[in-house]
């Protein structure tokens, strides 16, 4: 399974991102590759993935997509991205 | 492992109009350190302008950054806690009380760096701590917990 969680600018905030989906995933005992990349180039980077993580900001900069777009208020809240995660692909 | 962040890139009870001056204070505390040029400030405001208030990613937190750039000088981190909190237009983590800035001279040492980050605020307690800092060695205390292994 692919997840791709997105920023304004790809570094910074879609590796804070990144980083606590991994820690979300492990803690659900699920196995996913998490990468990071810029809103911009979101539709290359997901084509293939089955949930994209955004901030409530950067959703209209999406576009059409078949990934579940999964929307994290706070990126350093584990439960919130555990559970939000769960009811996506659990 | 946190991206380096030296005493003078910490500013306590910090004074700012609006988001933009809180942005810009992060962007002093990095050319302050040599982390950033002075431009840069404009860099991360102009990220703001362009992707809205993505960048409070917590309640009450901002991460200011930018891309890797002729303005980054080297890796580093800077901290600006607000003695009045200032709003970003963000839907649910407003207002704002710790500002951090980011510089990074290439993406992957970027990624290297917020590890560190997410070890020290998963403590949902750390923003408050933060923003009651009155010292940058409390704020250097706070931010050590980023160092630890996670």
């Amino acid at each position: 399974m692919k997840i791709v969680a997105i920023c304004g600018v790809g570094v910074g905030t879609s590796a804070i991102l990144k980083v606590n989906a991994e820690r979300a995933l492990a803690r659900l005992g699920l196995e996913a590759d998490v990468t990071a990349s810029d809103a911009a180039n979101v539709q290359v980077a997901a084509e293939d993935a089955q949930v994209i993580l955004s901030s409530p900001e950067l959703v209209s900069r999406i576009g059409k997509t078949f990934a579940d777009i999964v929307v994290i208020e706070n990126y350093f809240d584990v439960d919130e991205i555990a559970e939000k995660l769960q009811k996506a692909i659990g | 492992m946190l991206p380096p962040l030296p005493q003078n890139a910490i500013t306590i009870g910090a004074q700012a109009d609006d988001w933009r001056g809180a942005v810009r204070l992060a962007g002093d505390a990095l050319a302050r350190s040599g982390a950033a040029t002075p431009a840069f400030a404009e860099e991360m405001i102009r990220v703001i302008e362009e992707f809205g208030p993505y960048v409070v990613i917590a309640p009450g937190l901002a991460l200011a950054h930018a891309r890797p750039g002729p303005e980054t000088l080297a890796d580093g981190l800077s901290v600006v806690t607000l003695a009045t909190p200032v709003s970003f237009g963000h839907a649910h983590n407003d207002p704002v009380s710790v500002v951090l800035g980011l510089s990074a001279t290439n993406s992957d040492g970027h990624i290297a760096g917020v590890a560190g980050l997410a070890n020290v605020f998963n403590d949902a307690g750390a923003i408050s701590r933060l923003a009651a800092a009155t010292s940058a060695d409390e704020v250097l205390a706070i931010m050590k917990q980023g160092e630890r292994e996670s």
